[in-house]
């Protein structure tokens, strides 16, 4: 595309996220709200591919727009089976108490100013080339030919090793929230797929495919976009639709099989940086290994990865939530 | 012709803008888990267009590795709030804070105590 269509496209597509942002804000009704802020994602997403940012958008498509959409549409539902009881009231009313319109007005003031301010700030913000050039003069010593895993799994190592620890801990906490007599069990999120449904139909057609786009998506990640953030949350999508389609039961949180997927990941890159150090730098790759160890790492944080954001959506073990508050904790059917 | 970059580098700065007024105003709590996700990626958007402003290639590779990690750390802090929030409705049965009641003159239904200790009684795990 060039000049007027590129510049008319983007207009639209700025004109169409904010619309949908504003939706997923305004809108009244809770569930249209989390659908518009998929619809959202989802074009978020084309803007990074307008930016050029492949990898941003692979990211953004799968984990801004995919997973969140269904920990929220998850979150919906139980929310509503949680709250139903109180709000029989409030059915014809909105969820939420009105805000008094003097408050509104002063928050939107506020809250344009700072949009206004940050505009202005980008807008004469001196021009700068970055650290593109600096990445694309070492890329041959990274191993790998995508600028972008080269940054994220080379040059700046740390950022990744410490946001695998980052997903980590925020499982832990996730976990933590579970009550004691909760522990151990599978964590919610479970369906009732009607056998011969389309969720049931979809839960065998998409897993093959996906489980092999993900797989690609993490080989081909060394050289075109692609990596183990991207591949790492297809599976996690695929793991996730296995288990809501009622094929195969999510894990308990005790399970040390499920441990071990979860931190070897995390264990692997420390490991290697450890070598590292051993050799000279923490997590430095001698550029002669540098694409066999990456592309190890990569592997490890993959498995971990997809199973941390799985495990991320379905939520803390809890009593009642997917299967009624008297069943007890049983396999579904197969 | 206005650069793609800097048209949604403004689309970002709007993004948070709508993002913090959505916040504010929204006191159900999921809602306000949106609201803070569109902040995030305005100022993803933002991050992202200011690094591809220079027009010799495609966006900063070196943002982009930061945004890509920042758009994981938004789920896993988004899942965590979910949880917070799922946990809070199951034991007081409300989407949204007590505070937010208070101040806006909505004083909490009477009996809510108790529905909140029946659950966890009647709870067959425990």
């Amino acid at each position: 595309m060039s000049g007027l269509a590129a510049t008319g496209f983007d207009l639209m597509l700025c004109a169409l996220i904010l619309g949908a942002a504003l939706a997923a804000i305004a809108v009244r009704d809770l569930f249209g709200a989390v659908v518009f802020f998929i619809v959202y994602g989802v074009f978020v997403a084309l803007a990074w591919l307008r930016l050029e940012a492949i990898d941003v958008a692979l990211t953004e498509a799968a984990l801004g727009a995919g997973l969140t959409g269904v920990l929220m549409i998850g979150a919906v539902s139980r929310l509503e089976r949680l709250t139903s009881r109180d709000q029989d009231q409030d059915a014809a009313g909105p969820q939420s108490p009105p805000t008094s319109s003097a408050a509104r007005i002063a928050t939107m003031v506020g809250a344009a100013g700072i949009g206004g301010g940050l505009a202005w700030g980008f807008i004469t913000l001196p021009p700068s080339a970055g650290l593109q050039l600096a990445v694309a003069e070492n890329l041959a010593a990274s191993g790998v030919e995508n600028p972008v895993t080269a940054v994220l799994l080379n040059f700046r190592g740390w950022d990744t090793l410490l946001e695998s620890i980052v997903l980590l801990a925020a499982l832990i906490a996730l976990w933590s929230l579970a009550r004691d007599q909760d522990w151990g069990r599978r964590p919610g999120l479970r369906q009732h797929a009607r056998p011969g449904g389309v969720m049931a139909t979809f839960g065998r057609l998409l897993p093959p495919f996906g489980f092999l786009l993900g797989v690609y998506l993490v080989w081909t990640g060394s050289a075109q976009p692609g990596g183990a953030f991207q591949g790492g949350t297809v599976l996690a999508a695929v793991w996730l639709l296995v288990m809501m389609a009622g094929l195969k039961a999510a894990p308990r949180v005790s399970s040390t099989r499920l441990r071990w997927a979860l931190i070897a990941g995390p264990l692997l890159f420390i490991g290697v940086g450890l070598a590292g150090a051993v050799a000279g730098t923490f997590l430095g790759l001698p550029t002669a290994y540098a694409k066999p160890l990456i592309l190890t790492i990569e592997a490890g944080l993959t498995l971990s990865i997809a199973a941390t954001l799985a495990l991320l959506v379905l939520g803390a073990p809890m009593a009642g939530d997917g299967l009624g508050p008297d069943q007890p904790d049983k396999e579904p059917a197969r | 012709m206005i650069a793609s970059a800097t048209l949604f580098g403004l689309c970002g700065a709007a993004l948070i803008g709508l993002g913090l007024y959505g916040f504010v105003v929204q006191a159900h709590l999921l809602r306000r888990l949106i609201a803070f996700n569109i902040i995030g990626s305005g100022i993803f958007l933002l991050f992202g267009a200011s690094g591809a402003r220079d027009q010799l290639a495609s966006t900063d590779p070196v943002a982009q590795a930061l945004i890509i990690t920042g758009i994981v750390v938004a789920l896993a802090a988004t899942a965590f709030g979910v949880g917070l929030v799922l946990a809070f409705a199951k034991v007081t049965g409300q989407t949204h804070l007590p505070e937010e009641s208070d101040a806006r003159q909505r004083p909490l239904k009477a009996g809510l105590p108790d529905r909140s200790v029946q659950t966890i009684v009647k709870d067959p795990a425990g």
